[in-house]
This record gives C-alpha cells, structure tokens and sequence, in this order.
C-alpha cells in the first residue's frame, strides 16, 4: 500500500531525512521509533504529501505522492502531531467539516460521523467546543477525524502522545483491530507500544534507518541478551575474559555470551569462576535483550556510545 | 468547487461564532458613521451623495481589514491545523481561495450593513443611487485588494500581531502612491511619467473611479490582478515553508 524508495529531505545543509526506503502492505502496523528530531514526522509529512521530498519516491496506494497528491491523499486517514484541530469547532461540527472535505454527503456524511464517533467513544462531548476538551478527548476527536473516510491507509504522528494509562491501552487495542485490514504507520517514543501493538517496528535515528523488523527480531538484535554484570573485589578481566568477551564499566565486569547457545550457562559459569578464585561478590545481574537496549544502543550518538 | 466551499462555510461560521467578529462590526459601523457624519461634514457639504462616507474608506480600510484577515494563516500555522488542512484531498489553491472568499464576504456583511447611510441620503434628498452602488462595488474590491495582501503577509508568520503590521505597512504603501500630498511632492523632481507610474499603482486613484460612479474595466482589472497575484504569492509562500 505504502511504498517509500530512497526518501530524502533537506533543511538547508541539514538532512532531516536521508535516503530511507520501506514498505508496507495492507493487514500491516508499522510502528515507526526514533528519538526526539530523528526524522519521523518529517517521513510522515512527506508521506501525507503536507511536504515535498527532496528527493525519492512515495507511492500510496499506486498513485505517487508527488504527481497525484489528490487521489494519494483520499486514502490516507491522518492524525498530526499534537493532534491539531480547529478550537472554536464543536466536535460533531468538525467531524463533519472532514467528512465534507473527503467528499461524503448526505446520508453517508451522517453514517460516517455515527461510526466514527462510536468508535472513539465521543459520545458525551459532540456539542461541546473542541477547546474546552480534555487533551485525550481532543486526541480522539483528531483520530476520529482520521479515520472518518475509513481510509485504507493510517498516518498517525503520536497516537497515544499525552494519554493516561487506559486511554493508551484503548487507543492500542484500536490500532491493532484496525491494523486488520488496513496499512497503518505509527510513530512513538514508548518501546512498549511496539510490543502492544506493532507488526512490525522500524528504527530511524539521524534520518536514517538503523533497524526493520519484527519486535521479536529487534530483541534479539541486543547484543546484552544473555551477558553477565559481575562486581566483585578482586576479580579480574583476564580470567572472566575465558568465558566470553569482558567489558569494564565502573568498577564492574560484564561478560557478554560468546554466542547465543551459551547464554543459559553464562551466569553458572562465572559463578564457579568467582568460587574458583575466592572473589568478594558485591552484585552479579544477568542482562535480558530488552528493546529500549536496542533503542538506546543504536540511537546514541557515537560520542556517548563506548 | 465544492471543497472550497466547505472550508468557506467553515471559516464564515468561525468567524460569526466568535464574539470578536460581531466587536469588528460595531467598531465598523461607529467609525464609518463617526467619519461620514462628523469628520466628513456630510450635512454641511449640502448635497445627496455618499462622498463623505466613500472617502474614508481607504483609511478605515487600512487598519480594519488587517484586522479581519490577519488570522486567517497566522492561526493555521500557530496552532498546526495547517497540516490537518493541506493533508485533507485539497489543492493548496482551493484552500487559499476559499478562505479569502470567506473573509471577503464577512467584508461585505460589515459593508452591507452601512445600508441606513443609503435610507438617510434617500430620505434627504434625491441622490444618484447608481453612483452610490458604484461606490459600494469599488469599496468592495478594495476591501478585497486589501484583505488579499494581508492574506499573503498572514502567510509570512504565525504571529498575527506581525501579519497586521506587515499589511498595514504594505496597505499603506498602496495608498500613498497616489495620495495627493505624495504625488505633488514627487512630482517636484520626477518627470509626470514616473508620477503617473507610480500613482497608477495606488488603490485610491484606481478607487476615485467608482466614487464617481464610473466602473471602468481597468479599474476592476487592478483590483482583480492585485488580488490575483497577492494570492498567487499567498500560495508560493505556503509551498516554500513546507519544502524548507
């Protein structure tokens, strides 16, 4: 449905986006993960044809972006940053105000803004003034408008950006039922809304993309799965450096698994190790391969990374 | 044809249900009344015209349609709607012409609504009301003239405070081309070609016309090309913010 080759984006000498290429196909929730300024509205502006690329391609649905933005942008259903939606609307009159501007009328312009209304539970707040929402109410009032057209393409920009617990978990569980027949890209910062709702997860850092896949192929990218942080008085790095590579951090060992058929018997081995020798142990922890690791390990700037 | 009419209903109905359109409308009415009776002498001048309430126009103009249009993409780009709008199936044109239109005729309820002017020159004595409809339909286009560069400079900012003075600035410009004062002093050293170039490009001079009754096509085409190309420009400054 979705398909993106060779995307770039310039902000005078700075590459906001910086030859990033992916798919996705109907039936399909991509979440798209990055820090804070790594490109991913900038992708989603671009893909909802608001910004020109500087180069490269976007195609939705067959039609290219660039040449028919018109047709592009029928399919696509799109939730900004922020949510933005215009305050001095009543939340029904908003909702049909889109659904106006996606070409409903009539008795199909009722039944599109019944749906989507039922949808994002907006029941108790149709005749009041989009201002004087709550922010969650706000943000669904925004997603209903995305949805209204029940477009076969879904761009959200933070679906689930300043939402308390339950709102979250309900706008995931939508996202996930939604995903069923639709292509839908999301971006966010919370790794755990990749495990919640994604199919599959994309990581761009500095306008570029560091890693596709799946959250189980994402996890297993940690190079922590499995290794050993010892600290002990009186160890020392030649002997652990027998049972896998050892790095020091802050008076500490970690002993990373030589490969992934020994991370079981990693933390037993360096037990008998520390008894062989008699060490004073002062804490001993088995890393797990956690997403946030992945995220942070191939996010960081290079500076920080060790 | 019909998405711009969407969006024109849209921005009519956020105009109306704000409380600041109806302050607009009174200050309007109490300025136009306060110049046309007091300041413009109309019963002293003793006779059945609305010269004294034309007149003023340019000036009242100057500083009120600003006023109106100032938001109209300051706003959008402050509080981000911008992106929901041009992400809907719209052309960039379409939404650029039809919040003009919306703005323009909320200017024209605002003029419509001087009517008791036309009631009391009738009432006094027998006055040519086709010079007074000329002189609506030229206070109109300028009104249209004005509201069109303020589109353009509310494109320039998210700041609305900037816009209006930005397109006072500019209004400003377009009235003293051919201001009395201006052009004598000008044409103390120009030569009578550049005087006349220059004031060619005023609004007041192309706005004389109507006042006297007289609705030249040239004068409809300075209108119409000044707004045409305002909004032409409104629509390059959009492409330009968001191609970075």
């Amino acid at each position: 449905m979705i398909k993106i080759e060779n995307l770039v984006k310039a902000f005078g000498p700075k590459r906001a986006v910086d030859d990033i290429s992916f798919s996705v196909e109907r039936g399909e929730v991509l979440g798209f993960l990055g820090p804070n300024g790594a490109g991913k509205s900038t992708t989603m502006r671009m893909i909802t044809g608001f910004m020109p690329p500087s180069a490269g391609k976007i195609t939705v649905g067959g039609f290219d972006v660039a040449e028919s933005p018109i047709e592009a942008k029928r399919l696509i259903g799109y939730l900004p940053e922020n949510a933005a939606s215009y305050p001095d609307m009543t939340v029904e009159g908003f909702l049909k105000f889109a659904a106006e501007l996606r070409g409903l009328g009539g008795a199909a312009k009722k039944k599109a803004v019944r749906r989507v209304i039922d949808l994002c539970f907006l029941d108790s707040v149709l005749r009041q003034s989009i201002d004087t929402l709550s922010k969650g109410y706000k943000h669904r009032t925004c997603l209903a408008q995305a949805l209204i057209h029940d477009p076969q393409v879904l761009i959200m920009d933070e679906p689930t950006d300043g939402l308390d617990p339950n709102q979250k978990h309900e706008v995931r569980n939508l996202i996930r039922e939604l995903g069923a027949n639709k292509a839908i890209i999301f971006s966010t910062h919370i790794l755990e809304e990749v495990d919640a709702a994604c199919s599959r997860a994309i990581i761009i850092d500095r306008g570029k993309i560091v890693a596709n896949g799946t959250p189980e192929e994402l996890r297993n990218m940690s190079e922590l799965a499995g290794a050993v942080t010892l600290q002990a008085r009186g160890a020392s790095a030649e002997r652990l450096a027998t049972l896998g590579r050892v790095e020091k951090i802050n008076g500490a060992f970690r002993i990373y698994p030589r490969d992934k058929s020994q991370v079981g018997q990693l933390a037993q081995e360096v037990v008998e190790l520390v008894n062989l020798h008699g060490w004073k142990v002062e804490g001993m922890y088995s890393e797990r391969g956690e997403l946030d690791e992945v995220f942070r390990r191939i996010t960081l700037p290079d500076t920080v990374r060790k | 044809m019909k998405a711009i009419w969407t969006i024109t209903k849209r921005e009519l109905v956020a105009y109306f249900t704000s409380p600041v359109a109806y302050v607009f409308l009174v200050i309007f009415l109490l300025l136009t009344g306060f110049f046309t009776f007091t300041a413009g002498n109309f019963f002293e001048r003793g006779e059945a015209s609305l010269a004294a309430f034309f007149g003023w126009h340019p000036w009242l103009y100057l500083v009120l349609v600003p006023a109106v249009g100032m938001r109209v993409w300051a706003e959008e780009r402050r509080s981000g709607t911008i992106e929901l709008l041009l992400t809907m199936p719209v052309a960039t044109w379409q939404a650029i012409v039809a919040k003009f239109l919306a703005s323009w005729i909320f200017l024209a309820v605002a003029l419509v609504l001087t009517f008791p002017a036309v009631i009391t020159v009738n009432i006094l004595g027998e006055p040519d009301n086709g010079i007074i409809f000329a002189g609506y339909l030229g206070s109109f286009f300028l009104a249209g003239a004005y509201l069109a560069i303020t589109c353009m400079t509310s494109a320039m900012t998210r700041n609305q405070v900037v816009a209006f003075i930005v397109s006072v600035v500019i209004c400003l410009f377009f009235i003293l081309a051919g201001f009395n004062p201006v052009t004598d002093l000008l044409s103390r050293w120009a030569n009578p070609a550049v005087v006349d170039t220059v004031a060619a490009f005023s609004v007041v001079t192309h706005f004389d016309g109507f006042q006297r009754g007289v609705i030249d096509t040239r004068d409809l085409i300075f209108f119409l090309s000044l707004i045409g190309f305002t909004l032409f420009a409104t629509g390059v400054i959009i492409r330009g913010h968001r191609a970075g």
